[in-house]
C-alpha cells in the first residue's frame, strides 16, 4: 500500500501494522503545560495523538493550537476539526495552517450540538457537514485546489479520517453511511467507543461484505471504565452509546478499589478480541481524564513496542 | 405559514405604558391560524392592557382592530385614517407585519406582540411544528420531500449524525431525527441511492447568509 | 333554592362556550369575581366542553397574574345539573373567598363601574 501523505499513521497503517492512537482532550484555560505533559505521557506508547476540538462544545484551548505543540515537541498529531463552529472558509484556513506546521492527519466531524455545552445561546455554522469537509479537504489535497477552485502553490498533504458509530440508529444505514464517507475521500475511521462487542462485529462484517475493508482503515474506539457510575451514565445518558449490561455487571461483581483495574482488564480483552476481527486496522484508546492509563493497556495488549516507520 | 407565539403580556405591558392611546392591530392571516395574533388574540391583548392600565389608575384608550393581512400596502394603508387617533399601535401581525407598519407609518412607535418563530404547519390542534427554512434552494425532490435543512438539528446534508437514537434527535428526544425521516422515506419510495450520494457543499447565498433576499416577478410588474 | 343576591348567572348550553375573551370583559367591566360552573368531568354531554373550560380559565387566571391584578377572582366549579344545593354552596364559597379579597380593584382605582349587571358567567 502507498502513502498519499507525509504520515506517520498512514505510513504504519500501510505497512500492515495494527495502528494505536489516543486523544488529548485541551484544557479549559490558556495554560501551555497541560496538552505537552499528556502528550508526553502517551508519546512512546501510541502511534498519533488525537486532539479534540471543543469535544461537547465545551470551549477548551483549540485543537489546531494544542496540534502545534504537539507536533513541536516531536509527536504526531491527528488535528479533530469540527463543522459546528466554523464556515468552509474557516476551516480550509485552519487546514491550511495546519499543514503549513507539518500536520497530516485530520478527523472530520460534524460536532456535538452546543446545546451540550457551556455556551447553549451560541448560533452554530455547519456550513458543512463531515461528509461535505472530507471533500474538502480531499480537493485541497489532490486537486490543490480550495472550494472555490482557487488554485494553490502549497497543497495541505492531509492523511483523512472520519467518525463513525456503529451504535447508533439506525443500525442497517450505519455501514452504508461509512460508504458515504470512503466515497467523499475518507481513508482511516476512528469509532465510538466499543462495549457491545457483538454489535460492532456485526458492523464490521457489514463493513466487509461491502469490500470496504480494502479501502479504509477502520480503528476501534475504546475507552476503560473507571468505575461502575461511569458504566451506568455512559448507558443512560450519552447519545449513542451502547454498554451492555454485562459490562455493568462485571464491574460490580469485583471489590470497589478493584474496579479501576477491572476496566482495565476489559479494555485489554477487548483489544485481543478485535486483533482477530476482520477488517479492524488499529485501536484508537480515548480514556478521557484518565491518559496516564494508556501505556499500561498499550503494553498489556501486545502493542508495544510502537514499530517505527 | 408563518408560526409566531404571543408575546408574554409583561413585555408587551412594558413596551406601551408611556403611550395614552394604543391601537392593537391583528391579523387575518397566519397568525390567526396559528392562534397568536388574530381578532380574538388581539382583543385579549386589549383587554389584558386596559385591565393594567386601569389597576394602575392610569387613563389610558386601548382599541383593537384586525387587518386582512400586514404585508401587503393596501391593507396597510386602510389604517391611515384611524391612526390620527392614537400615539402607538401593538402588532400581533408577523416581523414582516410589523415593519411593514412602521414603514408605513413613520411618526407612530410600532411594537411587536408576537414573536415569530418559523414557517411551519399546524401538527395537531394547538400544535405548530417547524418545516421550511427559506434557504431558497429547495432540495425536497432529492430527499424524499422531507427537508434535512429544517428538520435536522445540524442541518446536515449527509446525515444522519452519530447522535441519532431511536429516531430522535440528540439535542431533545422530542424531536424526531430528520436524517432517519429521510432515511425511512426513501426506503419506501425505493430510492435508497440517493442516501449513498455524498452531496457536495450547499449554496448558502440564497438563504439569509447571503443578506436580505428580494424575489422579482417581471411578467406582474407594473 | 337560595343563593346569594350578587351573584348574576349567564347561562350557555354548554362551559365550553366560555372563551378567554369572555373572563377577561366580566374583570375588565369591574366584576368582583368570576366563576365558571361546568358539568363534572367525565359527564360533559358535548364530550370534553368542561375540559376546555377549565384549561381557558387556568389560562385567564396565569394571565391575570402576569398583569399585576392576581388570578384569585376568576375560578372553575364542576358540578351536575341536578345538584341545586351545591350550585348554593359553591356561589357562598365563591362570595366568600371575593369578599375577603376585597372589591375589584378595576372599581376601587377611581373608575366608575360600568353600567349593566356585574355578571359572573356560569353555564
Amino acid at each position: 500500500m502507498t502513502t498519499t501523505t507525509p504520515s506517520k499513521l498512514e505510513r504504519i497503517l500501510a505497512a500492515g501494522h495494527f495502528a494505536v492512537t489516543s486523544e488529548c482532550g485541551p484544557p479549559r484555560s490558556a495554560d501551555p503545560e497541560v496538552v505537552a505533559h499528556k502528550a508526553q505521557m502517551l508519546a512512546d506508547f501510541v502511534d498519533a495523538i488525537n486532539v479534540t476540538d471543543n469535544q461537547t462544545a465545551v470551549v477548551r484551548q483549540c485543537s489546531l493550537a494544542s496540534c502545534i505543540r504537539i507536533k513541536q515537541l516531536g509527536l504526531e498529531p491527528v488535528l479533530q476539526m469540527v463543522t459546528r463552529d466554523r464556515n468552509r472558509i474557516a476551516l480550509q484556513s485552519d487546514l491550511l495552517g495546519a499543514a503549513s506546521f507539518g500536520i497530516h492527519n485530520v478527523l472530520c466531524l460534524t460536532g456535538d450540538h452546543q446545546s451540550f455545552g457551556d455556551h447553549p445561546n451560541a448560533a452554530n455554522v455547519f456550513d458543512l457537514d463531515s461528509t461535505q469537509l472530507i471533500q474538502t479537504v480531499k480537493m485541497m489535497r489532490d486537486e490543490c485546489k480550495l472550494l472555490s477552485g482557487f488554485e494553490m502553490k502549497d497543497c495541505p498533504k492531509m492523511f483523512i479520517g472520519a467518525a463513525e458509530n456503529p451504535f447508533a440508529d439506525p443500525f442497517e444505514i450505519r455501514v452504508s453511511r461509512l460508504a458515504k464517507k470512503v466515497a467523499a475521500g475518507a481513508q482511516f475511521i476512528q469509532t465510538q467507543c466499543i462495549y457491545n462487542m457483538e454489535k460492532f462485529k456485526k458492523w464490521m462484517q457489514g463493513v466487509v461484505d461491502r469490500g470496504l475493508d480494502g479501502k479504509v482503515a477502520v480503528l476501534a474506539g475504546l475507552t476503560p471504565m473507571k468505575s461502575v457510575g461511569m458504566a451506568k451514565y455512559m448507558k443512560s445518558r450519552v447519545p449513542g452509546m451502547d454498554v451492555p449490561d454485562d459490562i455493568i455487571k462485571r464491574l460490580a461483581g469485583v471489590p470497589k478499589d478493584k474496579v479501576a483495574e477491572e476496566g482495565i482488564k476489559i479494555c485489554v480483552e477487548q483489544i485481543q478480541e478485535l486483533k482477530e476481527v476482520k477488517g479492524v486496522r488499529g485501536f484508537h484508546i480515548m480514556a478521557i481524564e484518565w491518559e496516564e492509563k494508556v501505556p499500561e493497556i498499550v503494553k498489556a495488549a501486545g502493542l508495544y513496542p510502537r514499530p517505527q516507520v | 405559514m408563518i408560526i409566531a407565539k404571543p408575546k408574554p403580556i409583561e413585555e408587551i405591558i412594558e413596551t406601551t405604558k408611556e403611550f395614552k392611546k394604543i391601537l392593537v392591530a391583528g391579523c387575518d392571516g397566519c397568525v390567526t391560524v396559528c392562534e397568536a395574533g388574530g381578532m380574538k388574540e388581539a382583543q385579549i391583548v386589549g383587554s389584558a392592557l386596559r385591565i393594567y392600565f386601569k389597576q394602575q389608575g392610569m387613563d389610558v384608550k386601548v382599541d383593537e382592530i384586525s387587518l386582512t393581512r400586514q404585508c401587503d400596502r393596501p391593507y396597510v394603508a386602510q389604517l391611515e385614517e384611524k391612526l390620527k387617533d392614537y400615539d402607538a399601535v401593538v402588532s400581533m401581525a408577523c416581523g414582516a407585519g410589523v415593519q411593514f407598519l412602521a414603514e408605513a407609518f413613520k411618526d407612530k412607535p410600532i411594537l411587536p406582540g408576537v414573536n415569530t418563530c418559523f414557517i411551519g404547519v399546524t401538527e395537531a390542534k394547538g400544535e405548530w411544528t417547524e418545516r421550511c427554512q427559506a434557504c431558497g434552494e429547495c432540495i425536497l425532490a432529492t430527499t424524499g420531500g422531507i427537508c434535512p435543512i429544517a428538520r435536522c438539528s445540524k442541518r446536515m446534508s449527509n446525515g444522519p449524525c452519530g447522535g441519532s437514537a431511536n429516531g430522535k434527535c440528540e439535542v431533545n428526544k422530542e424531536i424526531a431525527c430528520g436524517w432517519h425521516l429521510i432515511y425511512e422515506r426513501l426506503k419506501e419510495l425505493g430510492q435508497l441511492d440517493r442516501f449513498e450520494r455524498p452531496t457536495s457543499p450547499k449554496n448558502w447565498n440564497t438563504s439569509r447568509d447571503g443578506g436580505p433576499r428580494k424575489v422579482v416577478k417581471e411578467v406582474s410588474q407594473l | 333554592m337560595n343563593y346569594p343576591t350578587n351573584v348574576k348567572i349567564v347561562k350557555l348550553p354548554c362551559s365550553g362556550r366560555v372563551d378567554v375573551i369572555h373572563l377577561m370583559k366580566a374583570i375588565e367591566e369591574g366584576a368582583d369575581g368570576v366563576f365558571v360552573a361546568g358539568c363534572l368531568e367525565g359527564d360533559c354531554h358535548y364530550q370534553v366542553g368542561n375540559l376546555r373550560a377549565k384549561k381557558r380559565v387556568a389560562y385567564v387566571r396565569g394571565l391575570l397574574e402576569k398583569i399585576g391584578i392576581g388570578g384569585e377572582r376568576v375560578a372553575m366549579y364542576n358540578l351536575s345539573a341536578g345538584q341545586g344545593p351545591r350550585f348554593a354552596e359553591i356561589a357562598r364559597e365563591m362570595t366568600e373567598k371575593i369578599r375577603k379579597l376585597g372589591p375589584s380593584p378595576l372599581r376601587g382605582a377611581g373608575n366608575q363601574p360600568s353600567p349593566g349587571p356585574k355578571t359572573e358567567v356560569a353555564a
